[in-house]
């Protein structure tokens, strides 16, 4: 549930980082075949990240956080999908230009300046999720815009990279990836921070989508459009949501977001209030209280000690309750210092934190506490914190809390956040900064000539709001031109308009809605190609073919393959006759009456029954909506009789 | 720093005209902090890079503040203006390394290899760490082995490595042994690391520490880099390992798990990317270095008994001489007289053949060979299936080729063939002593016999051989 905020008044703002699966045939720097998804593996790797040292020869903040948590990666390979140059034992080799190509059609589509020569940049990613530890990558395009509820939504740059390893599982200090993914070309489209509200956020979502389908070049299905949203709120920071799965889980995620960051703003001015305003003034101290625990039937603390750990108690002066203070909702700052201790100091047993100020119950518990008191001497205003696992991990948590409320000192940690169900989001890694980008020696820059732009120019399809507007024009709903922009069928239907001369409503209905419920009772529709609804149509439009029999005639072809539209047309016994045959026909059925004792009172009722006869009758050979027209037509006079 | 445009030397590194002169027009150069607009409006913000001397003269390249490079054509910028200026200064901080009694004295010599290093985040490229204090920044881990020296003999890339370099490096080894180290490690490119390994084999015999080469095949700016394990598996080696040889230090699979130490007459290079690039031919490797102690307690676990091993008391001998007078010959069918005729002529003195199968070359050769040998130049027979021995008594086109005169080498590698030869004709010119010299091996260049796993290219595809792969880390 949202509760309500003014997203104007608390200063919300967003942006997007979508990333999009483009369709190639092969891998962005190798020549695995792009696409095939494996779930078994023949072979694994072993690797670890190690930080470079950056321009000022000291490590990068982030790089260091992750080396801290020095992770054994483990790459899960299979050769269907992987070769040497995945495992990082094969230098890359140059960069697919198919993938190039996608990416130029991308930014046009979204009136992008496209870069002349193209520039492969490394991106460090010490998590583990790419082998090298950088991501290759490269912009395509700046300065563009997309038109989006009446004003224009900038789009600051598109690149092109490689998309990196799935993670299948973490536990302790060793994390599995699956490579099947890892390498496959994908747009990153970065907009500016200019979205107000959380259903903003989502518009933008799901326009970029549409635009990237129109390109009909990207991959679909799950995962192959990924969405990152940044929000911030004022006085705090850029947040990055990792990993956003659908359009419509990005409104809770960006507001759930902004409420945290106004909670820890509020934290922040309660740490001031009590004079910790910077790092000098958190002071933290831990104590190993194993011997304090042993016996204690308690499963936290028995778990560690059984396998060998120890439990740590962190004394952090002046901040209690802080960690009860709310912030998404049904979470705390508490679980702030979990998420940061899960990630970096591994201990991912949960709860892997607990405050002195809200234990849990279990038996002795008040002893326990009692005895705990007295080992570390809390002052009134301090808080305990309870870690508990291998004594270097405890020792690395100990010291992500101090840290962790040193960052609450200034309000909002710019950091990545993993989107998790229910809207929430957890702690991923800390935000890496510019720092982390260099260029790729092993790759050679690629120009991009102003031949070449104009040949993908002439080549590109409309862009979503162009075709929006046309089909709303021609009265096809909103919803039904959206669905045919992004499945595909936009094509088809401005192909058969152009090719047949079919009115666009009645072509943009079989297609985006008939057609469709023809696929979900399992009718293989998406058989026909654009060729062959050209056929349809073309008889329609010939007036051989009535509107209400394409569905029928479509099904048939699908069930049918090779089946012209004409042959299909025959074999329903489709075969339309002239309007005095059927005008005759007409006259006949209404001699027949109604069956003894069911005739309507209503004369509207009547008619109704009357038109449904006939045009069942008629079916394949006359148009149902003329002969509706000629029956309410005839039998007006006569109802109108009857009333009186 | 700003300095004055006039001023900068650097200005137009790299580019050429149109470029260049747009660079010129606009009043601005290689290291300005710019904004640049183009003939679409765009504006970019960021420093101008250098541009690659083989790069094209069309574009300028920028590193834009959001990290990325991009190259704007010169013939689009329509303005451009400096707003600051920031050239790159780079230098390590050096840390000191600190010294601890009780740990090992290591010398690390430096050739050129980039063992450690630091990137430069602009340019991509990589500043090498080597004073004991830049090692002691990037791998700090190595305070915790050994006392560390650093000496840079010189700065080349492995392909060229050349006899100046093995003897200045053969009698370096000489003044460090001479010095009381414990061990030594030679830092360098993997490309011509075995040659070395080789080399330094004959230059320095009955060492009393070992002697390490090491380098990395995936460069250290790189987080996923083997460079780090390796020189930390490299300085233990040096310091703790029992076996006092010429040996290369490279990692055992392509896992981050292991280091091998391989007899430096005994390996070669395999693959031209992957870590676990150097295998040992025709025997096993002499020893596992491991990053963490093993189940016994030790870092190493030696694999071979058949080892020189260390000894404080014993005293090195120092040959540093090399004839750049020979070449191999990597044979091939219908393989020219006339090759071998101009090789004479040129005053070549030694030519090791690459033969096919046992040692064997066409017939069509004899003549010619026979003739180089009536010269005094010395041929010997090595295989180009690096595994397995040249037997040329089997068919009779070998039994030819040794009446010949031409030496087989049983299995001695191509390159350590060429290596001892390029040293035995430094020393005599007597036939009877170099076929004497050849033929008596000082380090296992030779080996009587070959055991059966010194023989293993596992095929993939085969169920069994799938079945073990799938069951280890690669």
């Amino acid at each position: 549930m949202i509760q309500p905020l003014d997203y104007e008044s608390v200063g919300f703002i967003s942006g997007l980082e979508v990333h999009q699966l483009l369709h190639t045939r092969e891998k962005l720097f190798c020549r695995c075949p792009a696409g095939i998804y494996t779930t078994t593996h023949d072979g694994e790797v072993l690797r670890h990240m190690r930080p470079t040292l950056s321009e000022l020869g000291e490590y990068d903040g982030t790089a260091l956080m992750e080396f801290k948590t020095k992770k054994e990666i483990v790459y899960l390979l299979n050769q269907r999908n992987v070769c040497t140059y995945e495992m990082d034992d094969t230098p890359p080799f140059l960069v697919n230009q198919e993938a190039i190509d996608i990416t130029i059609q991308l930014c046009l589509m979204m009136h992008m300046d496209v870069i002349d020569e193209v520039h492969i940049a490394r991106k460090q990613y010490l998590d583990g999720s790419i082998p090298t530890g950088f991501q290759r990558t490269a912009i395509i395009g700046v300065n563009g815009w997309l038109p989006f509820r009446g004003r224009r939504l900038t789009v600051t740059h598109v690149s092109v990279e490689e998309d990196s390893s799935r993670e299948v599982r973490s536990k302790g200090h060793t994390i599995w990836f699956r490579t099947d993914r890892l390498g496959m070309p994908l747009s990153e489209t970065v907009t500016g921070a200019e979205l107000r509200t959380p259903d903003e956020v989502r518009d933008a979502i799901l326009l970029c989508g549409l635009v990237a389908r129109s390109t009909r070049r990207v991959r679909v299905g799950i995962g192959a459009a990924r969405e990152d949203v940044n929000v911030s709120v004022r006085g705090g920071d850029r947040v990055e949501i990792k990993g956003v799965p659908r359009a419509a889980y990005a409104v809770k995620l960006s507001h759930n977001e902004a409420l945290r960051q106004l909670n820890l703003l509020a934290i922040r001015d309660e740490l001031h209030r009590r004079g910790i305003r910077g790092a000098a003034d958190v002071r933290a101290e831990s104590h190993d209280v194993s011997d304090q625990l042993a016996g204690v039937e308690w499963g936290f603390a028995r778990r560690a000690l059984e396998s060998g750990g120890r439990v740590f108690a962190v004394r952090v002066a002046g901040v209690r309750g802080l960690a009860q203070h709310a912030t998404q909702p049904d979470l705390t700052f508490l679980d702030e210092l979990a998420g940061r201790i899960r990630i970096i100091a591994c201990l991912d047993d949960l709860p892997n934190v607990l405050s002195l100020a809200a234990l849990p119950d279990f038996a002795g518990r008040v002893e326990m506490v009692g005895r705990l008191r007295k080992r570390v001497q809390p002052g009134e205003q301090d808080d305990v914190f309870l870690v508990a696992g291998p004594e270097e991990d405890c020792r690395t948590a100990a010291e992500e809390i101090r840290l962790r409320f040193v960052d609450a000192t200034a309000g909002v940690p710019r950091e990545t956040r993993k989107a998790l169900p229910g809207g929430l989001t957890t702690f991923e890694r800390v935000l890496p900064g510019p720092d982390r980008m260099y260029p790729d020696t092993d790759s050679p820059p690629s120009r991009v000539t102003a031949d070449r732009v104009a040949a993908l120019r002439s080549q590109l399809r409309p862009g979503p709001w162009e075709r929006l507007a046309r089909y709303g024009g021609w009265g096809v709903p909103e919803e039904t031109s959206r669905f045919l922009i992004r499945r595909g069928g936009a094509d088809v239907l401005d192909e058969v308009v152009a090719r047949t001369g079919v009115d666009g409503r009645t072509a943009a209905i079989m297609l985006g809605q008939r057609a469709r419920a023809l696929h979900r009772a399992g009718v293989p529709v998406g058989r026909l190609g654009t060729a062959e609804w050209v056929q349809v149509f073309d008889l329609h439009t010939d007036g051989r073919l009535p509107r209400e029999c394409i569905a029928a005639v479509a099904a048939h072809m699908s069930r049918h393959p090779g089946l012209a539209a004409a042959a299909a047309a025959a074999a329903l016994g489709i075969s339309p006759v002239t309007p005095e045959q059927w005008l005759s026909t007409l006259e006949d059925l209404r001699a027949g009456d109604f069956p003894a004792g069911r005739r309507p009172a209503d004369p509207e009722a009547r008619a109704r029954y009357h038109t449904g006869v006939a045009v069942r009758h008629l079916r394949g050979r006359a148009p149902a909506k003329d002969v509706a027209l000629t029956l309410r037509e005839r039998l007006a006079p006569q109802s109108k009789e009857t009333v009186r | 720093m700003t300095l004055p445009i006039a001023e900068r030397a650097d200005r137009f590194q790299g580019y050429r005209s149109p470029a260049k002169e747009v660079l010129e027009r606009f009043g601005i150069g290689v290291w300005s902090e710019v904004e640049v607009t183009n003939d679409q409006g765009s504006t970019f913000t960021g420093v101008i890079l250098p541009r690659s001397e083989t790069a094209d003269p069309l574009h300028v390249v920028l590193k834009m503040t959001n990290g990325y490079n991009v190259g704007i054509a010169a013939d689009r910028i329509t303005a451009a203006r400096e707003v600051g200026y920031k050239r790159a200064v780079y230098k390590i901080p050096e840390k000191e390394f600190p010294v601890d009694p009780a740990l090992k004295r290591v010398t690390l010599l430096g050739t050129g290899g980039t063992i450690a290093s630091r990137l430069d985040y602009r340019t991509g490229a990589v500043i090498p760490a080597f004073t004991p204090g830049e090692l002691y920044g990037a791998v700090p881990e190595l305070a915790d082995i050994a006392n560390l020296t650093t000496k840079k003999l010189f700065g080349v890339f492995s392909e060229n490595m050349g006899p100046e370099q093995y003897i200045a490096l053969a009698k370096a080894i000489g003044d460090e042994i001479a010095s009381g180290v414990d061990g030594i490690v030679i830092g360098h490119g993997t490309d011509t690391m075995a040659h070395t390994g080789a080399i330094l084999s004959f230059m320095v015999q009955d060492s009393p520490v070992p002697i390490v080469i090491v380098g990395s095949q995936r460069s250290s700016d790189r987080p996923s880099s083997d460079a780090a394990l390796n020189l930390i598996n490299s300085v233990r080696a040096a310091a703790e390992c029992d076996i006092a040889e010429v040996m290369l230090c490279m990692f055992g699979p392509t896992s981050d798990k292991y280091d091998l130490l391989h007899r430096g007459t005994r390996c070669r290079k395999m693959h031209s990317s992957y870590r676990s690039t150097f295998r040992t031919i025709g025997a096993t490797p002499l020893a596992m270095v491991h990053p963490q102690r093993n189940a016994a307690g030790s870092y190493f676990t030696y694999l071979s008994d058949d080892i020189s091993r260390r000894d404080p008391t014993r005293v090195p001998r120092i040959t540093p001489v090399f004839n750049e007078r020979v070449t191999i010959q990597y044979y091939y069918p219908n393989f020219q007289p006339d090759v071998i005729d101009a090789l004479v002529d040129a005053g070549y003195r030694g030519i090791v053949i690459a033969g096919t199968g046992l040692g064997h070359v066409n017939k069509p050769l004899y003549p010619a060979l026979k003739r180089a040998v009536a010269r005094g130049v010395t041929v010997v027979m090595t295989v180009q299936t690096l595994w397995g021995y040249a037997q040329m008594y089997v068919y009779d086109t070998g039994r030819d080729l040794l009446d010949l005169g031409v030496i087989p080498l049983d299995n001695m590698l191509p390159e350590t063939a060429f290596m001892k030869l390029s040293w035995v004709l430094a020393q005599t010119e007597d036939a009877s002593v170099i076929r004497e010299m050849m033929c008596t091996p000082v380090n296992h260049e030779t080996t009587p016999r070959e055991p059966h796993n010194g023989y293993l290219i596992l095929q993939g595809g085969l169920p069994e051989v799938e079945k073990f792969i799938t069951g280890h880390l690669k």
